[in-house]
């Protein structure tokens, strides 16, 4: 297939997944701000949020005060953020719209829809909206999306290659959010101790729709170690970063092409990490430094992605 | 001039006949309009609208202000044409789109025509339509526009029967195909009742026609040819329809940046590798093709696909230097090739027309002025002409400056009366202005055509303009037997 149409494709589906998990981060840190007591520094969260996605310089450039309104709008709406969700749905529809041919017109149609109906949200009609229902509304999105493009793409390398924009842009989210959110609640390595941190970790697990997962792998109560080996290591856990790899690997084995043999050799290396990899081994490093080589692992797998299969990138 | 084209005529209704009885073919429609609750109509009317904004089938406006995207209107009172007409019709577009692609490549080569002393040397020569470049290649089947748009109008004759001529030949880029198909789709799926009371002849296999054609002129030698359609992107107006005709022949759509030339031979990138393209339906002007040989500063080509093009290893279609058979200023001349080529007299006829570098015929025209349409030779899309009943004395007056200043860029005709066909209107149904866009097929030794073509129509009262980036709606169009 056409290289530009696999890229538009990839993109669709990668900034689609970061609009969800931009929503699965807010929502988290919404809820928490809503608990009694946990309002020590209450901006720690917020600043968290900003951290995950590396917009702390953009906010502060802004002006804006470290409110959770207006990080919420800022995340959300903002125009000039190229990450906000508006801007995520507004590229995976741009995206979406350059190949709509190669799109069923259900997946047209769904991103379409997304589109228009976010497209004229404002702050201030924001502010009249139950924020909970919104979230769930940008996650249901995303869903639908995903299960539409399942449900009545063709499986063919189009189908491919917007799977392995969500499986990539899921593996760098999970990370990212994992990454910070488990050093937001840490107080001193201890194991969850009051009733208070027990619901921090639970928002996190619910966060990316784990919380009755770890309940049934674990029968135990929620500690920050086992909810780390959880979104890293298990396999069958959806958004865990294994998970991702194993979809990653899967695909990159269907679509080569004579030029990506050592792209799917990292990757390979990568899963390998993940498939064989333990928690004590994990944290013999720091989960600290894994993540971010995790992180800088999957942004170069991304690059030779594109090298490989899509639209080049500059090489730094 | 005959009486059918005379300013003023009372303008030819498609529904009506001139005692106001209904027409046969209209009648079962008329029934099942008269059963049909106002309040239902409404509601299908806001149904399709929001269909089509949820489907995109929306059209980019160039300079429109805000957001570029807009919805065509789409009228759902359909225009109806008997078969019996359509087959006239058919048989005058078919000889007339031979007629043209035989003198392109009579242009193109030994320029009989020129020689014969039917229409001047210079008004090919030198118009700016002409491609040097085309001389003496030669393209698969002698074939230059196979996709041809021919724009027919209907003026009301003494005798009350309305005859077709034809506006305008487009042998570029015509636009317009998907609106004809989506329109229909749209109809069934609103009235799928209708369409048990007449038979009404289909129209969606367009795409499998336009795939044969232009497989049919892929390279000679090439057996299984890889065929691709060239957009623009996605911000050109017609691009919609790039996208849907890709999609629905099967084939991709590709960028310039797609693709590259290497030794005289044509690539498009694709995630296996460089894969040869051996036809391309090109929807992006022929200066914009390529920037070694046209516009060098075009972003939107493949340098060197002329080259490939000469050399035979890749076809455009429509072929580079179709546009010297287009222009307003080769217009009159188009019934001549007809008989000079085809040794037929034509079927369809020419709306009369003025030239105003010709003396006489500037004089009258200047004359006439507030009575007259007057259009630029280069002029497309409703722009840059004057409508002489629909304008001011200044318009008029401004006009006749641009005229004097350059004659030569102009040519004039009677305003005809377009015939109308009843249209949803706020204020109920009312005549409106239409004009009907057949698309012409010409592959191998075959040219088809879909039954009908794409009816525009003008939305405003008394409006002439049917252009869409003009406010101009579209209807479903039925061939009935």
């Amino acid at each position: 297939m056409l290289s530009r149409t696999a890229d538009h494709l990839y993109w669709m589906a990668r900034y689609t997944e970061r609009a969800e998990n931009t929503v699965r981060m807010l929502d988290v840190s919404y809820r928490m701000s809503m608990l009694p007591g946990v309002n020590g520094d209450g901006h720690a969260d917020w600043r968290a949020i900003l951290d995950i996605s590396e917009l702390s310089d953009a906010y502060a450039r802004t002006g804006r005060p470290l409110s959770p309104r207006d990080v919420i709008e800022f995340v959300l709406l903002d125009r000039d953020n190229l990450s906000s969700v508006w801007n995520c749905l507004r590229a995976a529809r741009e995206n979406a719209h350059a190949v709509r041919g190669k799109l069923t017109s259900e997946m047209w149609e769904t991103t379409n829809t997304t589109w228009l109906e976010i497209r004229d949200l404002t702050p201030v009609r924001l502010q009249d909206m139950d924020l909970g229902a919104f979230f769930e509304w940008v996650k249901f999105r995303s869903h639908l999306l995903r299960g539409v493009t399942v449900g009545t793409m063709f499986h063919d390398d189009a189908f491919q290659f917007a799977r392995l924009g969500t499986f990539l842009e899921r593996a760098d989210n999970t990370a990212r959010l994992l990454d910070v959110k488990y050093h937001a609640l840490m107080p001193a390595g201890e194991d969850v101790h009051n009733a208070t941190d027990y619901y921090r970790w639970g928002s996190l697990l619910r966060s990316v729709s784990a919380f009755e997962t770890y309940r049934q792998v674990y029968r135990d109560v929620i500690t920050p170690h086992k909810v780390a080996e959880l979104l890293m290591l298990n396999d069958a856990m959806p958004r865990s970063l294994h998970a991702c790899l194993d979809e990653i690997v899967d695909i990159l084995g269907q679509v080569a092409n004579s030029r990506s043999c050592e792209t799917t050799r990292k990757a390979g290396a990568l899963h390998a990490s993940l498939h064989y990899g333990s928690m004590d081994d994990i944290f013999a490093v720091g989960l600290h430094e894994s993540l971010e080589k995790f992180l800088a692992c999957i942004n170069k797998l991304g690059d030779r992605i594109s090298n490989d299969f899509l639209m080049p990138v500059a090489t730094p | 001039m005959s009486e059918a084209t005379r300013t003023g005529a009372t303008p030819y209704d498609e529904m009506h006949s001139a005692d106001g009885a209904v027409r046969p073919h209209y009648q079962p429609y008329e029934r099942w309009l008269h059963e049909m609750p106002r309040e239902l109509i409404d509601r299908k009317r806001s149904e399709a609208d929001i269909a089509f904004h949820r489907v995109g089938i929306t059209f980019n406006v160039y300079g429109a202000e805000g957001g570029k995207e807009r919805l065509i209107p789409f009228d759902l009172l359909p225009r109806i044409i008997p078969g019996s007409e359509w087959r006239e019709l058919e048989r005058g577009l078919a000889q007339r789109v031979r007629a043209l692609n035989a003198f392109l490549a009579d242009i193109y080569h030994g320029q009989e025509i020129l020689r014969a002393g039917r229409i001047p040397a210079d008004q090919i020569l030198d118009n700016a339509q002409f491609r040097p470049e085309m001389k003496g290649v030669d393209v698969p089947g002698g074939l230059y526009s196979m996709i041809a748009g021919i724009d027919l109008v209907r003026a009301a004759g003494a005798d009350g029967r309305g005859e077709f001529f034809v506006l305008e030949d487009n042998l570029r880029v015509p636009s317009g195909v998907s609106y004809l198909l989506e329109n229909r789709k749209m109809m069934m799926r609103l009235f799928p009742d209708l369409f048990s009371r007449y038979h009404v002849q289909p129209v969606d296999h367009y795409p499998d026609l336009l795939l044969e054609t232009l497989r049919a002129v892929a390279p000679a030698g090439v057996v299984d040819p890889t065929v691709v359609v060239m957009t623009p992107g996605a911000h050109n107006s017609a691009y919609f329809e790039h996208s849907f005709l890709a999609q629905q022949m099967g084939v991709e759509l590709v960028e310039g940046q797609d693709m590259f030339v290497q030794d005289d031979v044509l690539y498009m990138r694709t995630t296996q590798g460089p894969r040869r393209v051996d036809v391309i339906y090109r929807r992006i002007d022929d200066d914009f093709l390529d920037p070694l040989a046209f516009r060098a500063d075009s972003m939107l080509g493949v340098p060197g696909l002329m080259r490939a093009y000469q050399a035979g290893h890749v076809t455009l279609a429509n072929a580079v230097g179709t546009g010297v058979a287009d222009d307003k200023s080769i217009y009159p001349y188009v019934p001549e090739m007809v008989r000079f080529y085809l040794g037929e007299e034509p079927v369809l006829n020419n709306v009369p027309t003025w030239m105003l570098r010709e003396k006489d015929d500037l004089a009258y025209v200047l004359d006439r002025l507030p009575e007259l349409v007057v259009k630029e030779v280069h002029g497309a899309g409703g722009y840059g002409m004057l409508v002489g009943p629909a304008s001011t004395k200044a318009q008029i007056e401004d006009f006749r400056q641009r005229i004097l200043a350059a004659p030569e860029k102009y040519i004039a005709q009677p305003t005809l009366s377009l015939s109308t066909c009843p249209t949803f209107v706020e204020a109920g149904i009312a005549p409106r202005h239409i004009d009907l866009r057949p698309f012409v097929l010409s592959g191998g030794k075959q040219i088809r055509m879909v039954p009908g073509g794409l009816t525009r129509v003008a939305l405003k009262e008394g409006s002439l303009v049917v252009n869409s980036s003009q406010g101009g709606g579209t209807k479903d169009t039925w061939v009935v037997d």
